[in-house]
């Protein structure tokens, strides 16, 4: 019995999820080409009043216009490119999120490289440095044990032979 | 190389700072108006008081201000004073309803006073989006060729006229006497 209720419940979850769903305006499409080149649009066009939302996001009623005149452009046998030129035409280049390359997106789209290049430019020298102060110093060090070198292998020695004279013993 | 340790980081401090520096200054919500230097879009609506007559982008020959307006907009109606006040000056402001309804129009201009010489009846915002406008109040400045020279977003204010948008309206009647000479 509790399994059935809670069943229903969850059931019924779904139901209200689906109504809400319903009530926001429906598009329809000729064909299924049609419909994925709107739902591509409703995410790239940005809702110039909300900043940072797209128009399928956006509950504005300026993202609505835009949706609309959008959906009535693809009917008119519009292209996905040409919604996108015609709103930025009236909106600029604000209006979509992939804005094109021009000399005011330069950093936009080859900032984030160029600094990648100064990073490991950076990363490179340092790591050099550090290779080259570390062999350095490997260096001094050999040299310095190459004359207490014997010294210790004689230490070694007598110790060494100590120590199997007492294991002998 | 002792000086990269103190100059790089500096140096990146410095970069940020300047480059957040101009943030601060800069108002993301005032975006820059694609229809700048180019003609007022191709449209014919209705007038707000009588719509039987209709109006086309070839009335709207400047100077003039385009005032995009509603009475939904609260800015609107702290603009309109200053709008008020600009009509007694003499400059001619052509009204754009913007998705409104036409009584509560009508009855806002009775209460408040007219200052447009004409007010064009958007209802479902079609020129609006033509012109690129996201939130009203927004005023266009047209010229003699029906050309859009400037766009102020938000409410024109007595201060900004004097600071700036004054001078703006006065080069699009110079413009205008210098086109007639020629």
């Amino acid at each position: 019995m509790k399994k059935l209720v809670r069943v229903l419940l969850i059931l019924g979850c779904f139901s209200i999820a689906s109504m809400g769903y319903a009530s926001i305006d429906v598009y329809e499409f000729e064909d299924k080409q049609q419909a994925e080149d709107f739902s591509i649009l409703e995410q790239e066009l940005r809702c110039p009043k909300c900043q940072n939302q797209n128009i399928a996001d956006s509950n504005a009623g300026l993202a609505k216009d835009i949706k609309d005149r959008a959906y009535k452009l693809l009917k008119e046998g519009k292209s996905r490119e040409e919604i996108t030129q015609y709103m930025v035409d009236r909106y600029g280049d604000f209006i979509t999120y992939r804005p094109p390359v021009t000399r005011s997106t330069w950093v936009l789209w080859f900032g984030p490289f160029v600094l990648l290049i100064v990073v490991l430019t950076i990363l490179l020298f340092f790591v050099k440095r550090h290779k080259k102060s570390g062999s350095r110093l490997q260096a001094e060090s050999s040299s310095v044990s190459e004359e207490e070198k014997r010294k210790i292998e004689s230490l070694l020695q007598r110790y060494g032979q100590d120590e199997t004279k007492s294991k002998e013993e | 190389m002792k000086w990269m340790r103190f100059g790089l980081p500096l140096g990146l401090f410095v970069v940020m700072a300047i480059f957040l520096l101009k943030g601060l200054e800069h108002d993301p919500s005032h975006l820059p108006s694609a229809r700048l230097d180019q003609e007022i879009p191709v449209f014919s609506l209705g007038t707000l008081i009588d719509p039987s007559v209709t109006v086309t982008d070839g009335d709207l020959r400047g100077p003039l201000l385009l005032n995009v307006w509603a009475t939904w907009c609260p800015s609107c109606r702290v603009e309109h004073p200053t709008l008020n006040e600009l009509s007694k000056q003499g400059v001619t402001i052509v009204g754009l309803n913007y998705k409104d309804e036409r009584p509560a129009a009508i009855q806002y201009l009775e209460q408040y006073h007219n200052p447009y010489s004409l007010v064009i009846f958007d209802e479902n915002g079609d020129l609006g989006l033509d012109l690129g406008v996201y939130g009203a109040p927004e005023t266009y400045f047209v010229d003699a060729k029906g050309i859009i020279r400037h766009r102020h977003v938000g409410v024109v204010t007595g201060q900004e006229w004097e600071g700036g948008l004054k001078d703006i309206w006065n080069s699009l009647s110079v413009e205008l006497v210098s086109g007639g000479t020629k």
